[in-house]
């Protein structure tokens, strides 16, 4: 006897979702998913340091008043570089992270600056309030560098989903439109945080 | 040779035959390649609270830490590991640090909530790593404190027992005095009512399921064709995916064939770095 019909569409939809999800169909959303969340990561360690530094400036301002050209330009650079956001849909755009990157790099160098003059006033370098800051500060690019290797990661696999088997067969019917997504580009460091030292 | 053993019709058909097993293997292979290179440090395996394979530590003091180390995850769940590597392979402390947290798994996962002091003599870097969900707690401005006035002025003076002791202290200290921190919630227990509904909640998926089956074949008797025909059937619930999570590593004694294992805890790069 044959089975009911509805009992067999029943099974035969759980069968096809079972091999659906067996076959990689999943694979290639996930990694776009954990790529997007490490990005966002990313943004947020980077807002995090934009967020320590007025609380830096005007601390160094205390006690370095004469030190206007680098105290300005950390400022300007901050407030360039908050400007800069990439949404997770334009992560595929290397011109998008590239201006993302230069932005944040551009900060990087005038806090650089600014932790370089510090060191020519001893009352700051003795500051509790200071010293705290630059921890804070060393610890966020720490976090930033693992962000930034955790972002790289999670592209590398979800760029690899759309190129390898048995991925790249969902990749080439059903997500045809899923493009390889950009990555940063080694030039500013990534691997080692910049040096805050005290 | 195959081809001058075999006629050549047979070997196309053999070689069609094999060719998705080929395509498996080389697939396979180029995955567990992927994963040799991301793994390209080595780390000490997580034998205790205390991993000491630069042997800094002399083995009463070694006992007292981890005595301490027991007590704090006994009473807050925080899991903390001493641990000294004879060298850090060329890589700064802050990389190598992070990835031997997270290759440790340190802390319970649903709270991140794991610490690692990591001191590389070698290299004279001492690091506090810090989970994601202690961060609020153990800052990065408390932890460089902890480790500019209690770890490297003792580690100066040779004294690396006295300053991995003085700063597991001064850790347990500032994470233990934020009451939220180790009041440990009580755990979820099938009298709590949100847990009483999860653990029905697969068998009122399945009661629904039949009941939506059992009124179709009641309701509609006219045109379809056999689909009275079928005995009944019984749907059985999958393995409990539904489970009460809870911590999954069993504190407590370790040593002879003692379970220590990390609960898969993450960091994200919070803690310190210093040197001396």
């Amino acid at each position: 006897m044959a089975f009911p019909n509805r009992l067999r569409n029943f099974i035969a939809v759980a069968l096809l979702g079972l091999s659906l999800s067996a076959c990689g169909y999943n694979t290639i959303p996930t990694a776009e998913e954990t790529a997007k969340a490490r990005w966002a990561d990313v943004e947020n360690n980077y807002q995090r340091r934009a967020d320590l530094i007025p609380n830096l400036v005007a601390t160094v301002q205390g006690y370095a008043k004469q030190e206007k050209d680098v105290l300005t330009g950390v400022i300007e650079a901050r407030a360039k570089a908050t400007q800069v956001h990439v949404d997770a849909a334009d992560l595929t755009d290397p011109d998008k992270i590239k201006q993302f990157q230069d932005a944040q790099s551009k900060l990087t160098g005038a806090l650089g600056r600014l932790l370089a003059v510090s060191e020519n006033y001893p009352d700051l370098k003795s500051n509790q309030n200071f010293l705290a800051l630059q921890s804070q500060l060393e610890g966020t690019e720490n976090r930033i560098a693992v962000a930034r290797r955790d972002y790289i990661a999670s592209v590398r696999d979800y760029n690899l989903t759309l190129q390898t088997f048995p991925s790249i067969l969902w990749a080439s019917t059903v997500f045809r439109s899923k493009k390889p997504m950009a990555s940063f580009t080694a030039a500013e460091g990534a691997q080692t945080p910049p040096a805050v030292k005290f | 040779m195959a081809q001058a053993q075999f006629p050549g019709r047979f070997a196309a058909g053999a070689l069609r035959r094999w060719l998705p097993f080929l395509w498996l293997f080389l697939t396979l292979a180029l995955t567990l390649t992927a994963s040799a290179f991301a793994q390209d440090l080595t780390f000490p395996a997580l034998t205790g609270r205390v991993v000491d394979q630069a042997n800094l530590l002399p083995a009463d003091t070694r006992l007292a830490l981890e005595q301490k180390l027991a007590a704090l995850e006994d009473k807050s769940g925080i899991q903390f590991v001493v641990a000294t590597v004879s060298s850090l392979q060329g890589q700064e402390i802050e990389p190598y640090a992070n990835e031997l947290f997270r290759h440790w798994l340190l802390g319970e996962k649903a709270k991140n909530n794991g610490v690692l002091l990591l001191v590389a003599p070698k290299e004279r870097k001492v690091r506090i790593e810090v989970g994601y969900g202690l961060e609020g707690t153990l800052t990065d401005a408390l932890s460089k404190v902890v480790i500019a006035h209690a770890i490297a002025p003792r580690f100066k003076a040779g004294d690396f027992p006295g300053g991995i002791t003085r700063g597991v202290d001064d850790v347990i200290t500032i994470l233990t005095t934020d009451a939220n921190e180790w009041t440990r919630k009580p755990q979820v227990r099938a009298d709590d009512p949100d847990a009483v509904f999860q653990s029905l909640l697969p068998f009122l998926i399945v009661a629904f399921v039949i009941f939506i089956i059992w009124s179709n074949r009641g309701g509609g008797s006219g045109g379809g064709r056999g689909r009275r025909g079928g005995g009944p059937f019984i749907i059985l619930p999958g393995p409990g995916s539904f489970g009460g999570g809870g911590g999954n590593f069993g504190g407590g004694g370790f040593g002879g064939g003692g379970g220590f294992s990390g609960g898969g805890g993450w960091s994200g790069g919070g803690g310190a770095s210093g040197d001396w």
